[in-house]
């Protein structure tokens, strides 16, 4: 009786690690749902919308201006944040907020990317803490599941004047 | 830690200032450089032949990847990595004391 259920606690065990190390692999490598919250990517991303990630892009290095993505934040590295890739290295990026008189641009540096939330009122992004590091980045988002009368891929940019075109 | 300025290399550093810590640079564009919160500098042990926060500034600690702790090849050199702040390089003020 012993045996048998000493030999059923350990297959269970057994299955549980083999459960866990599949799932982590799948989001560090593939990808994972996600809960996003906060205003800063409104109205494309709504406070509390569910949304599917995929991690291959940022492994292959083909993450895209006007992508959004997941970034661990620079100044809290417990903490992601969802913004839109608005300039890569080497692009030019207008780093002045619209009521500045003078508009200010800067070229993104080497290994860095620019992010923007959708919601320009209402965002910390890069206006704020610069260039964030390629390396940060942890999954492109690619469809939102909920809420369901919103399903699908998400839209391009509100914004298509923040992308300067060389 | 991946390098800030390519994302496809990994850098092994020493970590010689945390948050809050003011430090002096070697080279860099601000003589004296406040690690902002969340960020760490490293330096490698080879001053002025290092490409380390010295040359891009503070990093993210969301670029860490690991902590070296023994060197294993070639066997000549197998040690334990230690653990030490070279005396020179130590922070001017410490915000945890």
């Amino acid at each position: 009786m012993l045996r048998n259920a000493l030999g059923k606690t350990f297959r269970f065990l057994g299955y549980t690690v083999q459960y866990g190390c599949i799932a982590h692999c799948a989001f560090e490598y593939l990808g994972g749902i996600v809960v996003c919250s906060g205003p800063s990517m409104e109205p494309t991303i709504q406070n509390s919308d569910i949304v599917f990630s995929e991690s291959l892009s940022r492994h292959f290095y083909c993450i895209r201006k006007g992508d959004i993505v997941i970034v661990k934040s620079p100044n809290d590295p417990k903490s992601n944040i969802c913004k839109r890739v608005i300039g890569l290295e080497g692009d030019k990026v207008c780093t002045s907020n619209p009521s500045d008189f003078l508009r200010s641009h800067s070229y993104v540096p080497k290994g860095h990317v620019w992010l923007e939330g959708d919601n320009l009122k209402n965002s910390t992004d890069s206006r704020y803490y610069g260039p964030v590091p390629y390396g940060l980045i942890r999954g492109r988002i690619w469809l939102k599941i909920w809420p369901l009368n919103d399903f699908g891929f998400l839209r391009a940019s509100p914004n298509g004047h923040r992308f300067l075109d060389d | 830690l991946r390098s800030p300025r390519n994302p496809e290399q990994k850098i092994i550093k020493r970590v010689i200032a945390l948050e809050g810590d003011i430090i002096k640079t070697i080279g860099y564009k601000k003589k004296y450089v406040k690690v902002p919160h969340g960020h760490i500098w490293v330096e490698g042990d080879h001053h002025g032949h290092s490409f380390d926060s010295n040359a891009f500034g503070p990093v993210s600690l969301g670029l860490l990847h690991a902590r070296a702790t023994h060197i294993l090849w070639p066997p000549h050199r197998w040690q334990k990595l230690q653990p030490v702040l070279p005396p020179e390089r130590k922070p001017l003020h410490r915000e945890q004391e």
